[in-house]
């Protein structure tokens, strides 16, 4: 049994020390953002925010979360009010099948906490482990850019904020 | 007195060679080029000679050394910051006795120490390789060394210690592809300036060739009777290694070695088949306690020995979670992992090559079909990596427990970011088809 923060909620979880985190988040949390693709951490499709830094879910073992906040896709914003990461996506339309999204959306949103001005060629490279088979990637470098700007509007950098601390809306 | 300085100033002080007009890329035959640009790859010459997302041979990475960080010199046909204007003499000069056009002593970062083996014609081809890349503006950073190392007097004493003309010569008691392999290595391909220990004032070991050495904060692993390979080599693996990136009894090449086997790729297989002749040799054969140990290895793999109560659970936890979906997974190399029982990283003299593996992965290659791995830098602690190496250590290795582990993570971390930023991207070698896999 432990402790396991998503979103700004505690959780009691009574699974085993090695259950992935994505296991437990899709079947016992039913948060379903993220996604199962590979198994193996090599598709990014499992992507979620632990304190702040993008990880595979699928090969994060519970053990590793110990006292760590977790923030996956519904944690940033809901359909009624998207988060600026959402909105960007949604505006380039960057989704084609949507598998990779959420994924692609976590690691976008964990770049842009770190770095709220990044490049072409950095956006790239920290999404080189997300892999799309549809083939948005110029869309999906787009969207991020976009997010850029309007988590840099006054209006919204109080939500970004409160994203970053892991709090639920 | 007098004699005395004559005698130094004769050691120390070399003439410049007089700048010529940059020669027009027509000025060298087609062959001379292309012979030049797959000794260049064998070479690995843009490893060192270009950083990461830079133009290729402009120069300017960072080597770090005990005594300070060198870069690395611009070496396209710039006139003003390349080798425009270095006639051939003066480039095979560089090659044999490490001194540039100018004179100046040239630190021995660059392997000068092989390259004086390397003959005339293949110093030829090389200068009509480079002579006819692009030129690359690009002007020399200023090396990072304390005084004395600062002055080049320095190097000339220690040539006069440890440039050795002719270390190699041919065998006649060898055959002609053992020789050919012998050449390479031991000059142009410079195996040892990695794999070969170094004494207090950064020279090989002499007494010590091929033993094991460090770089890059990776362990350059023993490549002879030493080699902590829980499987021997032998030239089939090694053949196989130095041309696809992989074995599946040894796993996949990374670090720097990444670097080097991807340029092997793309060179004539009778010189990576010579390479690999010659290594056999320096490895030499496997003992009857190395054969039975690796059939031990090989067994435990087809049936695993039933994992009994963990004392270390986070180590195993991890493990189960994080590594055996792909470790245990059965597909093959390269695109599954290695059994981690084979794996040379866990059975090495420290964790450093594992750790690194395990906070960085393995990025993918562009434009190939290459191995992967994630990176769990983001997601694990110094103290949790350290957990899963010890445990790792203690279930797949039959060597003694390591010390010190968490350091080592905790370093390991810390090097990760400079390497990271400055080492080149595999695949600087110029565009040629090579026998790699692509999609």
């Amino acid at each position: 049994m432990m402790i396991l923060k998503v979103n700004g909620h505690d959780h009691q979880i009574d699974a085993a020390a090695d259950t992935p985190l994505l296991y437990v988040l899709r079947d016992d949390l039913k948060l379903n953002a993220a996604k199962f693709g590979c198994g193996l951490g090599q598709c990014g499709a499992c992507t979620v925010i632990v304190d702040g830094k993008a990880v595979l879910s699928c090969v994060t073992p519970l053990l590793l979360l110990e006292g760590k906040q977790v923030t996956t896709l519904e944690g940033l914003g809901t359909i009624e009010r998207p988060a600026p990461i959402q909105r960007a996506f949604m505006e380039e339309q960057a989704a084609q099948c949507g598998y990779c999204i959420a994924g692609m959306m976590m690691r976008a949103q964990a770049l842009l906490q770190r770095n709220p001005k990044p490049t072409d060629a950095q956006i790239k490279a920290e999404l080189m482990p997300n892999l799309c088979r549809c083939g948005t990637h110029m869309r999906i470098v787009r969207a991020v850019h976009r997010a850029a700007r309007l988590m840099d509007t006054a209006e919204l950098s109080s939500t970004t904020r409160s994203t970053a601390q892991g709090s639920v809306r | 007195m007098i004699g005395g300085v004559i005698a130094a100033f004769a050691v120390i002080w070399r003439p410049a060679i007089s700048p010529i007009e940059p020669p027009s890329p027509q000025a060298f035959k087609a062959d001379d080029v292309k012979r030049g640009r797959d000794l260049a790859a064998i070479g690995n010459c843009n490893d060192c000679h270009t950083v990461r997302g830079g133009k290729t041979f402009a120069g300017g990475l960072p080597v770090p050394t005990p005594f300070g960080t060198i870069y690395s010199s611009n070496i396209t046909p710039d006139p003003d910051t390349g080798i425009g204007r270095w006639s051939e003499e003066a480039f095979a000069r560089a090659m044999r006795s490490g001194i540039d056009r100018a004179g100046k002593h040239l630190y021995p970062t660059f392997p000068y120490d092989h390259f004086t083996n390397v003959t005339d014609e293949d110093d030829h081809a090389l200068y009509a390789f480079l002579m006819t890349r692009p030129a690359v503006h690009a002007p020399p950073r200023a090396n990072d060394l304390p005084f004395p190392l600062d002055q080049r007097l320095v190097v000339a004493g220690w040539k006069l210690l440890f440039l050795k003309r002719g270390t190699y010569r041919a065998d006649n008691s060898q055959s002609a592809e053992w020789n050919r392999g012998a050449y390479l290595v031991e000059g142009l391909a410079h195996c040892g300036a990695c794999h070969t220990p170094r004494n207090a004032l950064g020279a090989e070991r002499t007494d010590a060739s091929f033993s094991g050495g460090d770089v890059d904060n990776w362990h350059a692993y023993a490549i002879n009777a030493r080699s902590p390979s829980p499987v021997p080599w032998n030239t089939e693996a090694l053949f196989h290694y130095l041309r696809q990136g992989f074995d599946q009894d040894h796993g996949v090449a990374r670090g720097p070695m990444a670097e080097v086997v991807s340029n092997l790729s793309s060179v004539p297989e009778s010189d990576v088949h010579a390479i690999a002749v010659y290594m056999t040799s320096v490895f030499g054969p496997p003992s009857q306690d190395d054969i039975r140990r690796a059939k031990d290895v090989k067994t435990e793999i087809k049936s695993p020995p039933a994992q009994g109560a963990q004392s270390n659970v986070a180590g195993a936890s991890i493990y189960a979670a994080a590594c055996a979906t792909c470790h245990e997974s059965d597909r093959p190399l390269p695109y599954g992992g290695v059994n981690l029982g084979l794996s040379t990283a866990l059975s090495a003299p420290d964790p450093r090559n594992a750790a690194n593996i395990i906070l960085s992965g393995i990025g993918p290659v562009a434009g190939e079909r290459s191995p992967i791995m994630p990176a769990f830098a983001d997601s694990m602690t110094d103290t949790q990596v350290a957990a899963l190496l010890d445990y790792l250590r203690a279930r797949f290795s039959k060597q003694r427990l390591w010390t010190g582990v968490e350091k080592t993570v905790a370093d390991a971390r810390r090097r990760q970011t400079v390497f990271l930023q400055t080492s080149p991207g595999p695949h600087n070698a110029p565009a040629e088809p090579t026998q790699r896999d692509r999609p």
